[in-house]
């Protein structure tokens, strides 16, 4: 299977079963896309018809039908489906842990309403998770680590800063652990910058390998969804403390992560005013809200997101050229060192290899699923107990989605996120469909990025 | 006329030097709602 696009004036053909990109001109676009299911000689007089009138030679063209069986020879072009082998050697196991999400607040100092978790409390009561419980998680994920060196843990909420003694008491009960069994914790950190002080700072740039920092961009599009109890905005407040912890970081990993909705389906402009801000690592998703919500996207507003894609792939090339780059999350693609086979398969690992751990000790398959009672997977106390569950969750990957089968992207979005598809589709097997769509379009715009920064190394 | 291709890791040879599990949780890298942003770390 290949795909073919054109987009900011490259031609790109992304060939599925080996992930090999190529860009080409127009009238190469053509013959791979005639190669790919005509005999060359057929295939050479409909590219003469596709040619005629341009100033090209048949020596010319029959140059480049021999170069395209050359790339099927090197098997970087018409490479058959992986899927299709099924690829019985990948499998995911349910018996590793390596990453948890601590749920380590159910509560929260802001109360914005788009939040899928409720304003913090995931439909329950507001709860701070005890040391006990944080430290019995993390003896849980070192046990069921396996082999394992790198394991995660991303201190999550609700507003993790409001529990904040935990944190730093898990972190070094975490660092005791890596040297007692020969383990990584990366410890990571999501807030919403309100309780942000300098002894938080230093301590997350000592510890911490990644933060996420919330903001929305724009003033008045942040203050829209994201108020303090009383109403107020908290723009103000924050972004001084993150331009602050960021400084501070010196080059330590973070990012800005903001939710567009319908509100701002030009969210392009949001991005710009977080780089005119000084950030340069950046992500912004579309919010989690269901169709029907003031704050849900809808089909008018999605010409609009498709344009701030394109608008945003041409400013990071644009500053790429100027030596000024940008960081945006879902452009990073590394082709040469990108995931294996195995992983683009399996997928995030949610439900098996990932969880998500609430205040009381409870597992969940991940953050999106805290609230739901029939998620529930078992404790970290004793373990899993909803075995059936966990084998739904083992079973997901890119093959047990009917619907992925003949899609282009399926490699890089590994069937997309189990959460988003439940609870768009009622199971796990189904599909987001708007999620399929964004996601199609950040990656045609992805890899036209990396065709234009290949043209700029070269040039 | 020209054809470049981009310099890329082969999927089917990633079958054979892959599946570590070292590398980090996509999910928990930045957005945290919506695999292919995750470098290697085998």
């Amino acid at each position: 299977m290949i795909h073919q696009f054109s987009l900011n004036g490259y031609h790109i053909t992304l060939d599925v079963g080996s992930g090999s990109v190529h860009v080409t001109d127009q009238v190469s676009a053509e013959a791979i896309r005639l190669m790919e299911t005509l005999p060359a000689e057929q295939a050479l007089e409909q590219l003469k018809r596709h040619c005629n009138g341009a100033d090209v030679t048949e020596l010319t063209l029959r140059e480049t039908l021999r170069q395209i069986e050359q790339m099927k020879e090197e098997g970087v072009l018409y490479v058959p489906d992986p899927s299709l082998e099924k690829n019985s050697s990948v499998q995911k196991s349910s018996q590793i842990v390596k990453a948890l999400c601590l749920h380590v607040a159910h509560t929260c100092n802001l109360t914005c309403s788009y939040c899928f978790a409720a304003q913090g409390k995931y439909q329950g009561e507001h709860a701070l998770m005890p040391f006990s419980v944080g430290k019995q998680a993390l003896d849980f994920l070192v046990a069921h680590s396996g082999s394992r060196y790198n394991l995660e843990v991303d201190f999550f909420g609700g507003e993790p800063l409001m529990n904040w003694e935990v944190v730093k008491q898990l972190v070094a009960y975490g660092r005791e652990l890596e040297k007692i069994h020969h383990k990584h914790f990366r410890f990571t950190l999501t807030t919403n910058g309100v309780l942000l002080n300098d002894e938080i700072m230093d301590f997350c740039n000592k510890e911490m390998h990644n933060v996420v920092l919330s903001l929305d961009g724009r003033k008045e599009v942040h203050d829209r969804f994201r108020l303090d109890p009383m109403g107020r905005g908290s723009y103000d407040k924050v972004v001084p403390k993150f331009q602050r912890f960021v400084e501070k970081r010196q080059g330590k990993g973070y990012y800005i992560r903001g939710t567009y909705t319908h509100h701002n389906p030009d969210f392009f402009q949001d991005i710009l005013h977080m780089a005119d801000l000084g950030f340069t690592e950046l992500s912004m998703e579309p919010v989690v809200a269901p169709e029907g919500d003031p704050a849900a996207l809808t089909d008018e507003d999605m010409p609009i997101v498709w344009e701030q894609y394109e608008l945003l792939a041409k400013e990071l090339i644009k500053r790429h050229r100027e030596g000024n780059p940008l960081t945006f999350y879902h452009y990073m693609l590394d082709l040469e060192n990108g995931p294996c086979l195995h992983k683009r398969i399996a997928g995030c690992g949610c439900g098996t290899e990932y969880m998500a751990v609430t205040p009381w000790g409870a597992l969940y398959p991940c953050h999106q699923f805290v609230g739901d009672q029939d998620a529930s997977l078992g404790d970290v106390y004793q373990g899993i107990k909803n075995t059936e569950l966990q084998k739904d969750f083992e079973q997901c990957t890119l093959f047990s989605h009917p619907e992925c089968a003949d899609c282009w992207a399926k490699y890089f979005c590994s069937g997309g996120c189990a959460a988003n598809n439940f609870h768009a589709s009622g199971t796990l097997n189904g599909v987001y469909r708007r999620g399929c769509d964004l996601f199609h379009k950040r990656m045609e715009c992805a890899l036209m990025v990396q065709a234009a920064i290949a043209d700029e190394n070269e040039g | 006329m020209k054809i470049k291709t981009l310099k890329t890791r082969n999927m089917q040879e990633s079958l054979k030097d892959g599946g570590c599990g070292e590398c980090q949780t996509s999910c928990q890298s930045a957005c945290k709602t919506s695999v292919a942003n995750q470098p290697c770390e085998n």
